[in-house]
């Protein structure tokens, strides 16, 4: 008798086989509890590694900005935009959820082989808690941030809540991203290598310590690349939010632009990152 | 045993499977000549074999024998280059080595060991305390699992992956680190899980072990299974070799 239709007469399925999308995603809604938790645990344990222990979420874009405050300030001279120091904090520390999740979360499959092979769950929670871990992370550098441009002036309004929408689309955007190199990097582990050096690249180009609409201002090119560079939209937006009329959005279009590439990012991550599903915990 | 018994539940059905490796290899062979760059090494060759619900199955082999890449194809973990491997469950594998996540501590890795493998909160905590006792790990439950010892690593991952009763269950090499009430203890469980209409492989050097807890046995040998039968006589002709 041949096996193989003796196998599909008991109903039995081909091992490894990956399921349809639509079950694949409520078995991951299934894993809630432990996306969160294990988000929350590694939060946990990273900070009882050092002495300063949690204080370091904060510390670590604080050193930052003063590194980049006190080196491009004093390079750039009189061409800082204005408000520099709201303005450097805001792009540092926005910046900064998105740089960790970009040069960490690659290596959420490659770097969990031994929870991959022993456990079967969908994989796609091991990236989507990676990026959890960071949106925790971000929250205290946040409050910070929140406190600093109060500090520093900027009166609290009723349009700063607009800050969570914008958190929310920013994680979607990262969530995206994270699928896509932890996939590609278990396809290509020299990926690793090299996202450190895109996420520099992107620090540099993005307008972090100088204002890219200044810097480009006449060259009607580079300002439409400009409009469409997530990131550029992201920190644009914050920074008219937060930092009281002086950086307001003269192109309110960049909620609709960013809100696409975080969707559009969210939903061809996961799709990019489940069609190789049978694939990850093998070498 | 290829033949398919008749009135038994089949739900493991290995049809003709090779797995072959590709392994890359430096471009220069030993005596400097250009060697070609990736060579092809045949892991298994054409095994078939139906596992039955209350079947517990030991494999036995020497070294490289093929052992590991048959349990971890029947898991999926590796792809087969000819053949298919069917299964009425998502098979589950217990391997020694590496701890689930190494910077937690064993009795966070319990509870998120438990909601991995589909368990709600509340069941996770209330079959925590047996866990604990049954990995004997005691006060060391509250320490980092980078901290533990290889045989307190696999007494834990073995309570864990137990905890919950599995179709298909594959224990490789997992019980030959424990010490020997550890050992007792999981082969009763093995047992158990058997007794409970569930398929469990055990990959073992101990034949101690398999001759307690198996009523079949799978000899493989460099890539192809020589023998299918009770354990007594394939046990036998192995060690006569």
């Amino acid at each position: 008798m041949n096996l193989a239709a003796y196998a599909e007469q008991h109903g039995l399925g081909r091992v490894g086989a990956r399921p349809p999308l639509g079950a694949y995603l409520r078995e991951t809604w299934n894993r809630r509890e432990f996306m969160w938790l294990l988000a929350l645990y590694r939060v946990r344990a990273d900070n009882q590694r050092n002495q300063l222990g949690l204080a370091w979420v904060v510390l670590r874009p604080v050193i930052n900005a003063v590194v980049y405050g006190t080196v491009f300030g004093l390079i750039m001279g009189g061409a800082k935009p204005d408000r520099f120091i709201e303005f450097l904090i805001v792009g540092v520390f926005f910046f900064e959820f998105f740089s960790r999740t970009f040069t960490s979360g690659a290596k959420s499959i490659t770097s969990n082989r031994a929870l991959v092979q022993s456990l079967r769950f969908p994989r796609i929670v091991l990236p989507m808690a990676r990026v959890l871990e960071e949106l925790v992370l971000f929250m205290p550098t946040l409050a910070v941030l929140l406190i600093f441009v109060t500090v520093k002036g900027n009166t609290p309004q009723w349009h700063w809540l607009l800050i969570v929408p914008l958190v929310l689309l920013y994680t979607m955007f990262n969530v995206g991203l994270t699928l896509i190199t932890s996939r590609l990097s278990v396809h290509l582990s020299d990926l690793s290598e090299i996202l450190p050096f895109i996420s520099r690249l992107l620090f540099f180009s993005t307008g972090i310590f100088f204002d890219l609409s200044s810097r480009f201002e006449g060259n009607e090119v580079a300002l439409r690349i400009l409009d469409f560079q997530p990131l550029h939209e992201l920190l644009t937006l914050a920074r008219g939010l937060l930092l009281d009329g002086q950086y307001t959005v003269d192109n309110p279009w960049y909620w609709l632009y960013f809100a696409v590439w975080s969707l559009v990012l969210f939903v061809v991550g996961i799709v990019f990152f489940w069609q190789a599903e049978e694939r990850y915990g093998r070498d | 045993m290829t033949e398919p018994q008749p009135g038994r539940r089949p739900s493991v059905v290995v049809e003709h499977v090779s797995v072959d490796y590709h392994v890359k290899t430096g471009r220069k062979g030993p005596d400097g000549t250009r060697a070609p760059r990736t060579r092809v090494v045949n892991a298994l060759k054409d095994v078939s074999f139906v596992a039955y619900e209350n079947d517990s199955i030991g494999v036995i082999g020497t070294n490289g024998s093929g052992k590991s890449t048959l349990m971890r194809a029947i898991v999926g973990l590796t792809p087969v280059s000819a053949g298919a491997i069917h299964a009425s469950a998502n098979p589950s594998m217990l391997g020694v080595g590496a701890s689930l996540i190494k910077d937690l501590s064993g009795a966070q890795n319990i509870i998120l060991g438990g909601l991995a493998m589909g368990f709600t909160r509340e069941q996770i905590e209330a079959a925590y305390d047996d866990i604990v006792v049954f990995s004997g790990l005691g006060d060391f439950i509250e320490l980092p699992m980078r901290t533990y010892s290889s045989g307190m690593t696999a007494r834990l991952k073995f309570a864990i992956a137990t905890a919950r009763t599995h179709e298909i269950l594959i224990v490789d090499e997992a019980l030959a680190v424990g010490d020997k009430q550890f050992r007792e203890r999981s082969e009763a469980r093995i047992r158990d899980i058997r007794d409970q209409a569930g398929t469990i492989f055990l990959v073992s050097h101990s034949m101690t072990s398999i001759l307690d807890t198996c009523n079949r046995v799978l000899w493989i040998e460099k890539g192809e299974l020589l023998m299918d039968g009770e354990p007594g006589p394939v046990i036998e002709a192995y060690r006569e070799r």
